[in-house]
C-alpha cells in the first residue's frame, strides 16, 4: 500500500541523508551514481551476516536452505517488479555493466556475425558502447551509432534510417545517464521486432524514476543495477526472454551453473542458473528485495510526481543563473540537471560547492561521445531522488553563485 | 592552506594564473613536446620545450583546455622551468610530485620549488592531485620522448 508523500518522513529512513560533511547538512545531489540505501536494506543486510550467512543451492543445512529461498524470494520480487512472466528470466549479476557483457559474450558470440550491424545512440554510456567494440574487434560486427540533436534527443526517424537487412542487434539506453533524456524505446522496439531484430535495454537510469513492465515493453534484454533502485552495489539484473536465453550459451562456467560435469562433458544448468556461476553476492540480492519493497510502498506515482516537480523548480532557479548553460533540455526528461558554466571547469565546481556539503558529479559521466557532440570537455550534473527536496536545490543554486564570485574576484 | 575551506584552494595566484596564463602558446621550433590527457576531468595539455645544446629549457609553453588547477598549474611550471637544465627540470618534477603527494613539507625540507609550494594543500584532495600534476607529468614525457601521456 502506498502512503501519502511526506518527503521528511522519507528523508528519515535514509540514515545516510543525515550526516555532515565539511560540518554542513549533506545535500546528495549524485543520485545517477548511486543512491542511499533505506534502513530497511542496511537491516537487512546486517541480518543476513548477523543470523543467516550461508551459501546457496548447495547446502541441505537449514541456514543454506534459508538464504537460497530469501535469495530466490528477491527473484521472484523482481519479477513481479518489472511484470516479467517467469522468474527464470531474471538473472542476477554483478551490474548493469556486466549484464550487457554477459548478452555481448553470450548472444553476441553465438549469434552475430562479421557484417552484422549493432544499433547503438551517440548517448551511450561506455558500458553500452565497449562491449560492441570488443566484440566489432573480434568478429568484425559493424556498429551503427544514432545521431542526437542539439536538445539531446534522438529520433525514431534517425533510427528507422539505419535499420538495414543487415541489422541483428539494437542495444539502446532508455534514459540517458548524462542528460536525462527519455528515450522512444517503446517505438523502437516495435519497429525493431518488424524486422526481427532483438532489442537490449539499458535501463540504470530508468528503474527509480518510471515503472518498467517488460512484457508491455516486449524488450528482448533489459539490464539495470541494484544500487541506481535504493539497493546494495554489486547486484545487477538482466532480464531476458526465456527463449532467447535457453538457445544462449553460458556466459561464464564454473558452480551452479552445470547440471552435471564429467572431464568429457558437462550439462549445463537450466535457466537461471545457467548464466549465474560462482558465488554471488547473496547478502546484496537478498537485501535487494527490501530496497524494491521500498520503493513499491513510495510508488511510482508519487516519485514521479515529486521528482518532475524538482526537475522543473531545479531547471528554473538554475537557469536563473546567468551564464549557465543547461546541456540536456529534452522534451522527455527524467530529474537529472546537467550544466556548464562558462568561466568555471566542472571539476573546480565540483571542489568548491563541496564545501558547502553539496555533493554532485563532474566530467563526462562515463558518456564521452555525449561531451563531444556538446563541446565541452565535462558537466557538473545534479542527479534527483524522491528524497531530495526544493530547499536543497536552492542551496545548490546558491552554492553556485558563491563558486562564481570565487572565481571573478578581482578579475 | 587550512584543512577546510575550499577557496584557499583557489588562492589568488592560482586563480590569477588561470585567467591569465603564462607561455600560453604553441612553440613552433619546440624540440620536445608531448600531449597530456586526464581522462577524468576531461583535462588536455600539450607542453612544449626548447632545449639548447647546453641542455637548458630556453623555452616553454603549452596550450589545451582544462580546469583551474590545471591551467595554473601548467602556467607556474612553464615561469618555473625557464632556463632550467633538463636534469634540473627532472629534479624539479620529483620535488612537485613529493610536494602533491603530501610527502614534502615545503616549510620543514629544503627545497627548490619557489611559488610552486602553493600546491602544498593539494593532496587533501586526492582527485585533484592529478589536475596539478598532469602538466609535470607530461613536461617530463616530453623530455623523454614519450608522445602521450595519461594519468590514468
Amino acid at each position: 500500500m502506498t502512503q501519502p508523500f511526506d518527503v521528511q518522513k522519507i528523508r528519515k529512513d535514509f540514515p545516510n541523508l543525515s550526516v555532515k560533511i565539511h560540518g554542513q547538512p549533506l545535500v546528495y545531489l549524485d543520485n545517477a551514481a548511486t543512491t542511499m540505501k533505506p534502513q530497511s536494506v542496511i537491516d537487512a543486510t546486517i541480518h543476513h551476516y548477523s543470523a543467516e550467512t550461508s551459501n546457496i543451492h548447495r547446502g541441505v543445512h537449514y541456514l543454506s536452505e534459508k538464504a537460497t529461498a530469501e535469495y530466490e524470494k528477491t527473484r521472484e520480487k523482481i519479477r513481479v517488479f518489472l511484470n516479467a512472466s517467469k522468474s527464470s528470466e531474471i538473472i542476477f549479476t554483478k551490474g548493469t555493466t556486466d549484464a550487457i557483457n554477459l548478452v555481448m559474450h553470450s548472444y553476441g558470440r553465438a549469434f552475430l556475425q562479421k557484417g552484422d550491424e549493432v544499433i547503438i545512440s551517440a548517448m551511450e554510456h561506455h558500458s553500452n558502447i565497449v562491449p560492441w567494440q570488443i566484440l566489432k574487434e573480434e568478429i568484425g560486427i559493424v556498429l551503427k551509432v544514432i545521431p542526437i540533436n542539439d536538445a539531446g534527443e534522438f529520433s525514431v526517424a534517425n533510427f528507422e534510417k539505419l535499420v538495414t537487412f543487415k541489422t541483428k542487434f539494437v542495444s539502446l539506453v532508455y534514459i540517458s545517464n548524462s542528460l536525462g533524456t527519455i528515450n522512444p524505446i517503446p517505438e523502437i522496439i516495435k519497429i525493431a521486432h518488424r524486422e526481427n531484430i532483438p532489442v537490449l535495454v539499458d535501463a540504470a537510469q530508468t528503474i527509480n524514476h518510471l515503472p518498467v513492465d517488460v512484457q508491455k515493453l516486449d524488450c528482448d534484454f533489459l539490464a539495470f543495477s541494484a544500487h541506481k533502485l535504493y539497493g546494495p552495489s554489486g547486484v545487477g539484473v538482466l532480464y531476458g526472454k526465456a527463449d532467447l536465453l535457453n538457445k544462449m550459451p553460458p556466459y561464464q562456467g564454473g558452480g551452479d551453473m552445470i547440471a552435471s560435469v564429467t572431464f568429457e562433458k558437462t550439462t549445463y544448468n537450466v535457466l537461471p542458473y545457467k548464466f549465474e556461476a560462482g558465488t554471488p553476492n547473496i547478502a546484496g540480492v537478498i537485501a535487494f528485495a527490501a530496497a524494491i519493497d521500498y520503493v513499491n510502498s513510495i510508488g511510482f506515482e508519487n516519485i514521479m510526481r515529486h521528482e518532475q516537480e524538482l526537475l522543473d523548480y531545479g531547471t528554473k532557479i538554475l537557469n536563473n543563473i546567468t551564464g549557465l548553460r543547461m546541456i540536456g533540455t529534452a522534451k522527455h526528461k527524467t530529474a537529472i540537471l546537467s550544466f556548464v558554466l562558462p568561466n568555471i571547469h566542472a571539476h573546480d565546481l565540483g571542489t568548491l560547492i563541496d564545501e558547502d556539503g553539496i555533493a554532485i558529479r563532474t566530467g563526462h559521466h562515463c558518456t564521452q561521445p555525449v561531451m563531444k557532440h556538446f563541446g565541452v570537455p565535462a558537466t557538473s550534473r545534479a542527479s534527483l531522488a524522491f528524497y531530495n527536496t526544493k530547499e536543497e536545490l536552492d542551496l545548490l543554486a546558491a552554492a553556485i553563485q558563491k563558486a562564481i564570485k570565487v572565481f571573478t574576484k578581482n578579475l | 592552506m587550512s584543512e577546510n575551506s575550499r577557496a584557499e584552494l583557489y588562492q589568488q595566484v592560482i586563480l590569477e594564473h588561470h585567467h591569465k596564463p603564462r607561455n600560453f602558446s604553441e612553440l613552433k621550433d619546440a624540440t620536445h613536446d608531448a600531449e597530456g590527457y586526464n581522462p577524468l576531468c576531461g583535462d588536455h595539455l600539450h607542453i612544449y620545450l626548447h632545449v639548447d645544446d647546453k641542455d637548458v629549457i630556453d623555452n616553454v609553453s603549452f596550450n589545451g583546455d582544462g580546469c583551474a588547477i590545471s591551467r595554473a598549474s601548467a602556467s607556474m611550471m612553464t615561469v618555473a622551468l625557464k632556463g632550467k637544465s633538463v636534469p634540473e627540470a627532472k629534479a624539479l618534477f620529483e620535488e612537485f610530485h613529493q610536494l602533491v603527494l603530501g610527502h614534502l613539507k615545503p616549510e620543514t625540507t629544503p627545497n627548490h620549488l619557489g611559488k610552486l609550494a602553493i600546491f602544498s594543500g593539494i593532496w587533501q584532495y586526492p582527485s585533484r592531485v592529478k589536475c596539478a600534476s598532469l602538466c609535470w607529468h607530461t613536461m617530463k614525457g616530453a623530455l623523454e620522448k614519450t608522445k602521450t601521456v595519461s594519468t590514468e
